[in-house]
């Protein structure tokens, strides 16, 4: 009996990413919800700028490649063509919460009936590991030499508490890939993402906590544990958003 | 009996796998080295195997297959 194999709906190719990068697991977690909702044929994937740039390569479904930060409203007009698909965008923190703000915050606020995967790691990665709207305050980067000055530069932008104010957006979770344990819960919110959109809830948005050990300058297994210190505290994992468990709680 | 394969030649050798076995039976083999240039992970004593999958769950590049 097989326990473990890889999904279907991740191709069977070599991954580009770094070792120990955790891009890896997020696109497993990904295939295996479009596995499980039995969902591939009718699925497209809009593919970021960052590392994951390349994700039309590994995913088994019609893929499109957005412009820097436009993945939500890329993935807003494919889901407004065909309503029958099941549109995600996979970004990291430079594309959405960075130049994609805005397309991010609208497509949320207009409750567009898509799943968002935000990967968050706290620097942009493919560029080299440059200071990224997520660096935490004091963290070293490429252009943070000394730390991060939150007096120079401000304060970290935290997607899921900004997101979760709006009234628009059916779903927020926050998770992480730092272990097993939480690995499988973040299973559990991106499957979920998947089966609101499915059910014609709405927006939901799934943030990963992931690691960069090659820009954070640390091995696999130490960016993991960097990442339980400093990252989990700052940006604390939980659902910051669900409305039809809201709606449940309200009429009871 | 659980069984645990590699695909070795994907392998990067990040150790994320050893690192939450709970029987500690992945190592990096640091005497060998596959087509991209990486020590790749393997079992060791693959009899002590429960067959947990935690390696494949934490394994980035999903090159890990488990069979019980």
């Amino acid at each position: 009996m097989v326990v473990f194999e890889k999904p279907k709906s991740l191709c069977d190719v070599p991954l580009h990413y770094c070792p120990g990068c955790t891009h890896g697991i997020i696109h497993r977690l990904v295939a295996e919800a479009i596995d499980e909702l039995g969902i591939e044929g009718r699925t497209i994937g809009v593919a970021p700028v960052g590392c994951a740039v390349m994700a039309y390569n590994y995913f088994n479904c019609d893929m499109v490649e957005a412009a820097h930060g436009r993945a939500p409203a890329v993935a807003t007009g494919i889901k407004r063509a065909d309503p029958e698909n099941i549109v995600f965008s996979y970004q990291g923190d430079g594309d959405l919460a960075s130049i994609g703000t805005a397309e991010t915050v609208h497509a949320a606020t207009r409750n567009e009936n898509i799943t968002v995967i935000f990967v968050n790691n706290a620097i942009y990665g493919m560029t080299g590991g440059q200071m990224a709207p997520t660096t935490l305050p004091g963290q070293i980067t490429q252009t943070s030499p000394y730390g991060r000055d939150v007096k120079h530069c401000g304060y970290p932008v935290k997607i899921s508490e900004m997101l979760s104010q709006l009234e628009g957006p059916e779903y927020i979770e926050r998770v992480a890939v730092n272990n097993v344990k939480n690995i499988r819960a973040a299973k559990k919110a991106i499957k979920k993402a998947f089966q609101n959109q499915v059910e014609g809830k709405g927006f939901s948005l799934i943030e990963v906590i992931s690691s960069c050990p090659t820009n954070w300058g640390l091995s696999p297994e130490k960016a993991l544990q960097w990442l339980e210190e400093n990252m989990i505290p700052y940006y604390p994992l939980g659902v910051y958003k669900d409305r039809t468990a809201q709606k449940e709680a309200e009429s009871k | 009996m659980p069984k645990v394969t590699f695909r070795t030649d994907w392998c990067k050798g990040c150790g994320l796998c050893a690192l939450v076995c709970p029987k500690q039976i992945i190592v990096i083999a640091k005497d060998k080295i596959n087509q991209k240039g990486h020590s790749p992970a393997e079992i060791t004593d693959q009899s002590k195997c429960i067959g947990c999958a935690f390696c494949a769950t934490m394994c980035p590049d999903c090159i890990i297959k488990v069979e019980k």
